[in-house]
């Protein structure tokens, strides 16, 4: 097994020590570090992410995964950052205003960094301003929006009323997801997309930063 | 009649089947065995962090409606509003297993302990659904006490943001329940804190008043069909 197959396996096999220790391996051996995210974590990301996507594992399967991917990624950050190595994509994600539930956005966090997207987590209860605000600041290509409540489902327009008053519609792409929320819904209030759960919310993501 | 439900955190049984479908694992599939240690984890933690309580006030069928009816933004028509007038009797309830566990959960995920936050969710997810179950079987109790006879009684639980009641009846629900006093707050968006927490009313009355076909506005575009399961329980324990 070569030395970034044997990290991509590692990561599959949810060890995180091994991922860090085999990392650092292949960083001592000068492989360079974009290499080692593509050939090595995100490779083992991938194959798990295609498990997932065939219901061969489940999500703790794939959470246990991205965490031995962080232990990877954690090696070579430094790395990536000195060389300037751009992400995928940066994505802005948060559970909007007046609501307190991450855990499905959480999900949707680790697979999309887990997929080699940086990720700003705005956590819960996000007013639109600082959405869109932190979107601008940062280049972020998209915003992701989760609601677990009818009652703050409403909010998720807000933001998109913003971006297009600013002008940044198409600029800054729009995802939303959530239990109560549907593609219907997504239509009716302009998001450019909507996942339906995590692991679809990352090929969504994927496809709204090739359309850009 | 209002009161303060306690319970012991060695009363919380989690259905594992219930778990494993809240983490999308489908029946008949299980954790993997890298997963499985898990499970025994959350429930480890579950048992230290849940500290479950529950309120409950009866509550009549003029009042109920008031109740109900909330802020008018119900489904014109719904089972509650069907079920409710041919009740016996009425109450509200609320329960949470306390805010412990959600910062548990939440200290998992800063963690990076991902898996374990989500299967640690998952259990607590069912685990106060579990608390509202021993709340309804409490009301039954008390109304038995009371001398409840009704032959093929039944007793369920209907909770607001499902099957027609919107969320917004919460205000009125907590106003009128209060349950405040074990420590469960309402925020201005109606969501419920701490997290975990279930609340709803009670209906108690013949077996009959409590089936209904799902062909109300709501039922096309519902993707939970509980009230399907709940049926079939409520079938199977009056044959």
């Amino acid at each position: 097994m070569g030395a970034l197959a044997k990290v991509a396996d590692a990561v599959i096999r949810g060890d995180p020590a091994q991922v860090a220790a085999f990392t650092r391996e292949v960083i001592r051996d000068g492989v360079p570090p974009k290499e080692i995210l593509d050939g090595g974590l995100i490779a083992g990301m991938t194959v798990i992410g295609d498990r997932f996507r065939v219901h061969e594992i489940f999500l703790p399967d794939v959470l246990l995964a991205a965490k031995a991917m962080y232990a990877g990624m954690d090696e070579l950050r430094p790395l990536l950052v000195r060389d300037g190595i751009p992400s995928i994509g940066k994505v802005v994600i948060g559970t909007i205003q007046g609501d307190l539930h991450d855990i499905g956005k959480n999900l949707v966090g680790i697979m999309l960094k887990g997929a080699g997207f940086e990720v700003i987590d705005l956590g819960h209860d996000v007013a639109p301003e600082r959405m869109v605000q932190t979107a601008v600041e940062q280049g972020a290509s998209v915003i992701g929006m989760s609601a677990l409540l009818t009652t703050t489902m409403p909010v998720m327009g807000e933001v998109v009323r913003l971006l297009r008053e600013r002008g940044l519609a198409g600029e800054i792409l729009t995802i939303v997801g959530g239990a109560p929320v549907s593609d219907a819904f997504a239509r009716e209030i302009g998001a450019d997309a909507y996942g339906f759960d995590a692991g679809n919310a990352v090929d969504v993501v994927k496809d709204l930063v090739g359309r850009r | 009649m209002s009161t303060v439900l306690e319970f012991q955190a060695s009363d919380l049984v989690p259905d594992r089947d219930a778990v494993l479908e809240r983490l999308g694992i489908p029946a008949g599939a299980g954790l993997s065995e890298r997963t499985e240690p898990l499970y025994a984890a959350a429930a480890g933690i579950l048992a230290e962090s849940a500290a479950p309580a529950g309120a409950l006030a009866d509550i009549t069928i003029a009042e109920f409606r008031a109740v109900y009816d909330g802020e008018g933004r119900n489904a014109p028509r719904s089972p509650v509003a069907d079920i409710c007038v041919h009740a016996e009797h009425l109450a509200l309830f609320a329960v949470t297993l306390g805010e412990r566990t959600s910062q548990a959960v939440s200290r998992c995920f800063a963690e990076q302990d991902f898996a374990l936050a989500y299967v640690l969710d998952a259990m607590a997810s069912v685990a106060a659904d579990f608390v509202a179950d021993l709340a309804e079987r409490r009301f039954a109790a008390m109304l038995r006490e009371r001398g409840w006879k009704t032959p093929d009684g039944a007793v369920l639980r209907y909770s607001p943001g499902y099957c027609g009641w919107d969320v917004t009846g919460q205000r009125r629900l907590f106003a009128y329940l209060k349950p405040e006093r074990i420590g469960l707050v309402l925020t201005d968006s109606c969501l419920m804190k701490p997290l975990k927490s279930v609340s709803g009313s009670i209906i108690a009355g013949p077996r009959s008043i409590h089936r209904f076909p799902p062909t109300y506005d709501f039922c096309e575009r519902c993707e939970e069909r509980t009230c399907r399961s709940r049926l079939r329980a409520l079938a199977a324990a009056g044959s």
